[in-house]
């Protein structure tokens, strides 16, 4: 990662850069490693497309850092029955577009793939995912990331990893 | 060979001995047979949860909703009857709706047209000189289930001789009352839900929602992430003050926290530390009465009502079960709130239920977790029993003459498992 200031323009390579390196992180359930990508904010999946005021709906997951922190200890923590073993997922992110463009800070909407595998059967999620990302000075990090899973009003499946 | 030794088909099939007081044969979790006659005998019989007044409010307000197997609409005609219609045109049997939820004045069917008022009965056919003169559109209504509501609850019934509501629920009916008080003072209304479904059989449950023994072992990583003064409101294994009480007719409740059983009293005691910032934003608009009413309403009842077969109210949310096949049932976790309640309030109902609730919750995926392994696991030793007799033996008799266990005691599994093999009979 070059220099970064909270001015520094983040080109689309280098957000896409990023989002692979947490997709990565996140196939590999490293909490110890995603929960430093963030700065403050929310990780949101909604339920509903059109939803935007998050905090005023009942959503799948709304987490600030407190909520993040507690969920990456359930999940990695050995206690949680669901997580341990957790299903193995192997994700692809795609179709990048930037959809607002500031100096030192972007949105960036994109498809995820994710499918999981326990019990020998395999499930299948995808979403359009958005993140609000900044530049700071050590490196980019997450201000807001909002996962619309495309059946996320209809009938799911219990789900002990994160998207 | 005579009469006597003529072979029977599955639907002669008594499976009533298959529950054996404290313990159930394998193949009701296991047996599509079965499975198929349940819904007949049980779900086509009796009063089934559909949903909930403060989903349709108005007039001209529907909401898809199923019964057994069966898709249904609820809806809220011009006159403010509330109708449950089976979702299936009397023409050729599409379906007449495919939008959850909505405002219409007539369900129209996508194939031929035919128009049906809220009410179900039929309005237009397009083209109507193709049929006979005999044709009378009166005949051809959707086909409408029973209706009746308690407390907002809205049930239906296939069964038009089905009894009175009010008899089915009987010993629940104040213990629905009580839940009901977690509006704070304002009417309850749903708020949303979580939806997911798990590869196991609708009984298991059916049997969870007054299992309190599986609770420190399952959800120990939920206990991990709440603080102090919470962790002590959910041990309630370790307390001794708690129970589970059969209801009869196959509904349970069982009592966690029973200093939470009714949200009117106690409102003198301290306000638990994560409530406190709540209290202080209400203090802005409310009377500290008020406040701490809303306030202990925010926090949920103390106990999880079963009511047999598919609802249960439990501590602060509607819980729902569909049965979709033998090894498989959908789950709905509905969130309620004040209507017309402080935003702060109503915010917090949210966040309390998203921390357990839901495919991602901190709860429900090891719940559907060891639900599954319920039903991997049956498919070994299918001669073996599964046990409910978990304090058999142990019971008091409670003020309604049924058996009264300890907070861990199998009471509520034995009391569904009796009403399954009457009505299975």
């Amino acid at each position: 990662m070059k220099d970064m200031t909270p001015e520094t323009e983040i080109t689309l390579d280098d957000a896409i850069k990023f989002l692979w390196s947490e997709a990565d992180i996140l196939d590999r359930n490293d909490f110890d490693a995603w929960l430093p990508l963030w700065h403050g904010g929310h990780y949101i999946i909604p339920i509903g497309d059109e939803v935007t005021d998050f905090a005023n709906n009942l959503n799948i997951v709304y987490d600030d850092a407190q909520m993040r922190k507690a969920r990456a200890a359930r999940l990695s923590g050995g206690f949680s029955i669901s997580a341990a073993p957790p299903a193995r997922t192997v994700r692809t992110l795609s179709r990048f577009v930037f959809t607002e463009e500031a100096p030192g800070a972007v949105t960036i909407r994109s498809a995820l793939h994710v499918i999981e595998d326990k019990f020998g059967r395999q499930r299948m999620f995808a979403a359009n995912v958005e993140h609000k990302l900044i530049a700071t000075e050590n490196g980019i990090r997450i201000t807001q990331k909002v996962v619309r899973l495309l059946n996320s009003d209809g009938m799911l499946t219990s789900i002990s990893y994160l998207f | 060979m005579t009469l006597d030794h003529f072979p029977q088909g599955p639907q002669d099939a008594s499976y009533a001995p298959l529950v054996k007081g404290d313990r159930v044969a394998t193949p009701m979790y296991e047996d599509p047979a079965i499975f198929d006659v349940e819904m007949e005998k049980i779900f086509g019989k009796t009063w089934v949860w559909v949903g909930h007044e403060s989903e349709v409010p108005d007039k001209g307000n529907f909401k898809l909703s199923v019964v057994g197997t069966q898709p249904v609409i609820i809806s809220h005609d011009r006159k403010g009857a509330l109708h449950v219609l089976v979702n299936r045109c009397r023409h050729r049997a599409a379906t007449v709706c495919e939008i959850k939820k909505g405002k219409t004045s007539s369900f129209q069917c996508p194939y031929h047209g035919w128009g049906y008022a809220l009410d179900g009965s039929l309005r237009g056919v397009p083209y109507t000189e193709g049929y006979n003169t005999d044709f009378d559109k009166k005949d051809y209504g959707l086909k409408k289930l029973k209706v009746e509501t308690y407390q907002g609850m809205i049930f239906a019934s296939f069964n038009m001789d089905v009894e009175p509501l009010e008899d089915f629920l009987g010993n629940a009916k104040p213990w629905i009352d009580l839940f009901m008080k977690q509006g704070g003072g304002f009417p309850v209304k749903t708020l949303g839900e979580h939806q997911f479904k798990v590869p196991m059989n609708w009984k298991i449950q059916l049997e969870n929602t007054t299992d309190a023994y599986h609770f420190p072992v399952v959800h120990k990583s939920f206990m991990q992430s709440l603080d102090g003064e919470a962790t002590q409101q959910f041990s309630f294994l370790e307390d001794d003050d708690g129970w589970v009480e059969d209801l009869g007719n196959g509904h349970s409740v069982m009592v966690m926290m029973p200093e939470l059983n009714d949200l009117d009293d106690n409102l003198d005691a301290p306000i638990p530390e994560r409530f406190q910032a709540l209290a202080e934003t209400l203090r802005a608009d409310y009377d500290e009465d008020q406040v701490r009413r809303i306030v202990r309403a925010v926090g949920g009842c103390g106990f999880n009502l079963n009511l047999f077969p598919n609802a249960a109210c439990s501590l602060s949310f509607f819980r729902i079960l569909r049965p979709v096949s033998v090894n498989e049932t959908e789950i709905r976790h509905i969130a309620l709130g004040m209507d017309g309640g402080p935003e702060a309030a109503n915010q917090m109902r949210m966040r309390l239920h998203e921390h357990f609730q839901g495919p991602m919750g901190f709860g429900s995926p090891d719940d559907a977790e060891v639900w599954e392994r319920v039903q991997r696991g049956s498919a070994g030793g299918g001669d073996l029993d599964v046990m409910v007799n978990r304090g058999k033996g142990l019971e008091e008799t409670s003020e309604n003459g049924l058996p009264k266990g300890d907070i861990s005691a199998e009471t509520g599994m034995r009391a569904a498992y009796a009403k399954w093999q009457e009505m299975m009979a």
